[in-house]
């Protein structure tokens, strides 16, 4: 709770701090209407324009619900792969002979292209839901079982032998040394893999389903509607940057004011 | 009385002989000293007798309850904050948490730690306060065996001698009794009354020194002479593999 108060209240000179971040994404929409100028509304649609479907979309009860279906999709499989990928994680780094032999298997499932995941799932599961929510699975999933692998691989002996060395009871022994060092490599590994969660739940909806923000996507280049296509690719980054800058980033200051 | 009884202690790594026949008993209230080259053993020994490694063959009987340990290097938990740090042993042994952090400020300030390096995580911290931090947190515990393992090694004269200070006014207290592994003689014979002297290749000791004037009448003056004294001791020379004539 305590912890939580000092994130609150450090959370203006945060936001202050950002001013930079502002202007750069200023720069990069001027650099966008600079295109627009260039090469016309069909190719690239001004982000004034651009901006104006937006809203008007975000008033559309459908639309919402399509962005529902798509969060709804993308959280189920994020969180499914948080829970396998830090649980198995940290057992494999437990044990020497199960992070030797995970290394080849992660290997091979970050080297997969997604593309191809989708394709099997396809033919697995047809069209729907579970073909989405399997792809966002596999592909966010080595991300976070990596850094849990690593948090616990790389845990101090020196610090265990200090705690040996006190009598550390266990329950300090995981509080104390284990947890807010693993922590530090496994939530970065979380908010990875919730930006890969996030660009891939709309891969997959693209091909595999009919509902979403992905369909909504294929159904805008059908219609060489560019102005949709860029308002819906603004709602996903939109939103991942306010969960990752709003939302993950001040809990990480706090979590790791300790790091040099 | 509490004593920590070594007795016929082997210890192998792999193939390797760490560790041959050691004996030894230290009583409550004296300071041991085990000294002898590096990559001798002698922190093998010490983790052995802090029940920090598994003994193989032998056997370390150890009476005194209230045990703690000081490293060569401060190993502090850089997540936390000085006082917190220093607490961390009394915490452990079940302490309150308002009692645990009131001591471990009181014994902040007395190693010369300022109220505003509190909230201090290790990283802020320079190599010398990182070490008085790791000092007090072995202290705070009031131990009455203390494990040293050339807790001084890194620290400039100054810093070293007020530690020393400390430990020598605990020692003539007899509140504490210490097993102090080092290569430096002279630390030794400032703080020892008991010098046991461990030749290397497998770690045995050869010789065993005993010194009688209490630690704090012990002046610099006394400690050159016998640091000299010693230096010159044939198995010291050969422990140490000491050049005559170079020095």
């Amino acid at each position: 709770m305590k912890f939580f108060i000092k994130i609150v209240k450090d959370f203006p000179a945060y936001l202050w701090s950002g001013w930079g971040a502002i202007a750069s994404i200023l720069l990069f929409i001027a650099a966008w209407d600079v295109g627009n100028q260039v090469y016309g509304n069909l190719v690239l649609p001004s982000p004034l324009e651009t901006f104006q479907t937006l809203t008007l979309m975000l008033g559309d009860p459908e639309v919402i619900d399509e962005i529902k279906v798509t969060l709804y999709r993308a959280s189920v499989g994020f969180g499914i792969s948080l829970l396998l990928g830090t649980t198995l994680g940290l057992l494999a780094g437990f044990f020497a002979t199960a992070s030797m032999m995970s290394r080849p298997i992660v290997t091979i499932l970050v080297g997969m292209p997604p593309i191809a995941w989708i394709v099997l799932a396809m033919i697995w599961f047809g069209m729907g839901d579970t073909t989405v929510i399997f792809t966002v699975i596999v592909a966010s999933f080595p991300i976070v079982f990596v850094g849990a692998l690593q948090g616990t691989r790389t845990l101090d002996g020196d610090l265990k032998e200090m705690a040996d060395s006190f009598n550390l009871p266990w329950h300090m022994k995981f509080f104390d040394i284990y947890f807010p060092h693993i922590f530090s490599y496994v939530f970065p590994a979380w908010v990875s893999g919730l930006g890969m969660a996030w660009k891939i739940v709309v891969m997959a909806e693209l091909l595999a389903t009919s509902n979403g923000v992905g369909a909504s996507l294929a159904v805008a280049r059908s219609q060489l509607d560019t102005a949709t296509a860029l308002a819906l690719v603004t709602i996903m980054i939109g939103s991942l940057m306010f969960i990752e800058y709003i939302i993950l980033e001040p809990i990480k200051r706090e979590v790791e004011l300790w790091r040099a | 009385m509490e004593s920590l009884k070594v007795n016929k202690l082997n210890h192998h790594f792999g193939f390797t002989e760490i560790l041959k026949d050691i004996n030894f008993t230290l009583n409550k209230g004296e300071v041991l000293s085990i000294v002898g080259p590096s990559g001798g053993g002698k922190t093998t020994l010490l983790r052995l007798c802090a029940d920090i490694l598994d003994v193989q063959e032998g056997s370390v009987t150890n009476s005194f309850v209230n045990k703690s340990f000081a490293f060569q290097d401060a190993r502090l938990l850089p997540w936390k904050n000085v006082i917190d740090n220093i607490s961390l042993g009394l915490l452990a042994k079940g302490e309150k948490k308002p009692i645990a952090i009131k001591k471990a400020q009181e014994i902040a300030l007395k190693f010369g730690l300022e109220e505003e390096d509190f909230d201090k995580f290790p990283k802020d911290l320079s190599g010398g306060m990182r070490q008085r931090v790791s000092f007090a947190r072995a202290l705070v515990v009031n131990p009455d065996l203390l494990f040293l393992d050339e807790p001084f090694s890194a620290l400039d004269i100054g810093l070293k001698q007020e530690l020393q200070t400390h430990l020598i006014e605990l020692i003539s207290k007899k509140d504490v009794s210490i097993l102090f592994i080092t290569h430096d003689i002279m630390e030794a014979i400032r703080l020892s009354d008991k010098i046991l002297l461990l030749e290397a290749d497998p770690g045995h000791i050869v010789k065993e020194y005993v010194i009688d004037i209490p630690q704090n009448q012990r002046d610099d003056k006394f400690v050159y002479e016998e640091t000299a004294k010693f230096l010159q001791d044939e198995t010291i020379i050969k422990t140490f593999e000491l050049q005559v004539g170079i020095n």
